[in-house]
């Protein structure tokens, strides 16, 4: 018996989000004496096979060949369901990224399965067991659940667990898997992919610098875009600046738009709605620049400037700039 | 072409929700309600669809009688056949819900002829399943894409384009489909008063779907302990820059 783990990962190795969801599935082994193995589409880098031995992992099954030569979600829930079966796998556990919650969704309906999304605490009870805690409203509830299931589906609500590796990191032995994939399987599959301007993706930023209605206009995004490029971050929106047309909404932070989890949220002149709050509630440390003491966002925050962020922004550019 | 869009009435929670004594739900005593901004793009996405193409916009929602409000709502945006499957007061799980709404479809395209889309919003809000559109394809064994940030149909075909870190994955299959929308896709417009005013008197067509016992039991809710001590106070306008800029070094931020 094992616990299941798809692993996300590209160029830059595996995918903080999918290192998450490797710590919980650990955990969750650790609570039935399981052993944790996981699944990657594509061949893992020695570096990346050897960061998933610090995170616990036994044996890797690198799935390859013409299916998964783009994404196609289908093709990938079935991979997992068949190296599940053959593994004997008590649980199987996905980052809740885009891409693990919709793996899931498709494995968990190929299958018949329950498939809980959001979990950030899994406990096995007995064989056909395991106690959840998962967020509800994105976080802002908590539910703790029974799950009656021999085979769990889970996603990870990655902004509620640490990404923390093993005390004692495994000797990871690599398995290529052939699963069998239908031509129907592929039917859906990224037909191709545009990257977009370079620059520091959303999701991925260790700091974010945030905007919202007090910049004012769309005009006034250009100090805190350049001060986000001096902390080499990338720019979060309020939901009200997306509303309003001033910015895209690949850029809202919240829980209908990105969720972030950078070590610095700069966050200005944004109230902070709970719908906002909701995407940032893993930042480590939040700085709040805005005009009300009062707003609820002085109340997540760590640290408050209370002024107009207009001219704080542009003089706390001038100020890094004079630095060097 | 015929749009189905299915959607969900959940509360409208503010900063901070309250639990009702039991454990067991949030308590909605002084709170409205509504569908959840994805949900609203996906009816404005059908609405553009229906206006571009022809055909209809349908609206569906599993739920209590009051859920009659939210088709309601959905009509005076523009559309026209509104379907209430009567829920009750109970927590319909994924899979009960998704069997639910494609038994209610086969039993709609069986008379009407088959939906060429069906919507949903991503995920819904207070659960965030993101996975009864999956389902409902599966069950209707039809191709489905979630997370869509753009959507194009043209003979018979459809294009979804949605971001994949940093960049934009691009899908193409047939119709009839399933495609989950994400909010985004376009801003919804306001209902007209003409709209309001036909939405009142729109006839709601009310069914009753078989309730199934799911695998994952609720115990407790509660909500997260915000023990935060409020924010340290670094200054009042420019003249905290410095003390700003020495946290940042501090939290060592600058290059």
């Amino acid at each position: 018996m094992s616990v299941l783990c798809l692993v996300e990962h590209d160029d830059e190795g595996v995918n903080d989000a999918s290192l998450r969801a490797l710590s919980f599935a650990r955990r969750l082994g650790d609570s039935s004496g399981e052993s944790l193995i996981a699944m990657c589409v594509g061949a893992a880098s020695d570096n990346s096979v050897q960061v998933l031995g610090q995170y616990g992992v036994g044996e890797l099954y690198p799935v390859n060949g013409a299916p998964f030569e783009s994404f196609a979600p289908v093709a990938w829930a079935k991979a997992l369901l068949e190296l599940a079966a053959a593994t004997s796998a008590s649980a199987v556990v996905a980052a809740g990224t885009d891409r693990g919650n919709e793996v899931m969704a498709h494995a968990g309906a190929l299958s018949g399965l329950t498939m809980v999304a959001n979990c950030f605490e899994a406990t096995r009870v007995d064989h056909e067991t395991v106690h959840l805690t998962r967020q509800r409203w994105a976080g802002s509830l908590i539910e703790e659940a029974r799950l009656e299931a021999t085979t769990a589906l889970l996603t990870v609500a990655f902004d509620g667990v640490d990404a923390e590796a093993t005390s004692e990191p495994t000797q990871v032995s690599v398995h290529p898997f052939a699963p069998h994939i239908d031509e129907g399987d592929v039917a859906v599959r990224v037909a191709h992919f545009r990257a977009r301007d370079a620059g520091v993706s959303l999701a991925d930023a260790r700091v974010v610098v945030g905007g919202g209605r007090g910049v004012g206009s769309a005009e006034g995004f250009a100090a805190i875009e350049e001060l986000a490029t001096l902390l080499g971050g990338a720019v979060g929106v309020s939901r009200a600046v997306t509303s309003l047309g001033w910015r895209p909404h690949s850029q809202q932070v919240g829980q209908t738009g990105t969720r972030i989890t950078p070590d610095l949220y700069l966050v200005c002149g944004i109230s902070g709605a709970t719908q906002h709050l909701a995407g940032c509630q893993s930042a480590k440390h939040v700085v709040a620049i805005n005009t009300d003491p009062d707003a609820p966002i002085i109340m997540r925050a760590d640290y408050a400037v209370i002024g107009d962020l207009n001219e704080i922004v542009p003089a706390l550019v001038d100020a890094i700039r004079a630095r060097t | 072409m015929n749009v189905l869009v299915c959607v969900k009435r959940v509360a409208m929670v503010g900063a901070k929700i309250v639990i009702t004594p039991d454990g067991q739900d949030i308590d909605t005593r002084h709170l409205g309600f509504t569908i959840s901004p994805h949900e609203e793009c996906a009816i404005e996405e059908a609405v553009r669809i229906v206006e571009h193409h022809g055909g209809t916009v349908s609206v569906l929602t599993l739920g209590p009688s009051e859920a009659v409000e939210q088709l309601r709502d959905a009509a005076a945006t523009g559309a026209s056949r509104l379907l209430h499957l009567q829920g009750g007061e109970r927590e319909w799980d994924p899979i009960a819900t998704a069997q639910a709404i494609a038994e209610a479809v086969a039993t709609r395209e069986e008379a009407d002829g088959a939906y060429d889309l069906i919507l949903f919003g991503n995920e819904a809000p207070d659960t965030g399943d993101y996975q009864v559109g999956i389902r409902v394809a599966h069950l209707l064994g039809r191709p489905c894409v979630s997370g869509a940030k753009y959507l194009e149909l043209s003979d018979g075909r459809a294009q979804v384009r949605r971001e994949f870190r940093g960049g934009d994955e691009f899908f193409e299959f047939d119709l009839p489909g399933v495609v989950a929308v994400k909010e985004g896709i376009n801003l919804p417009r306001y209902p007209s008063l003409p709209g309001r005013m036909r939405a009142k008197k729109a006839t709601i067509d009310e069914s009753e779907p078989r309730w199934r016992e799911g695998a994952l039991h609720k115990q407790r809710l509660s909500v997260p302990s915000t023990t935060r001590e409020r924010a340290e106070l670094l200054g009042t306008g420019v003249a905290a820059v410095p003390a700003l800029l020495a946290l940042l070094e501090r939290l060592g931020v600058l290059a």
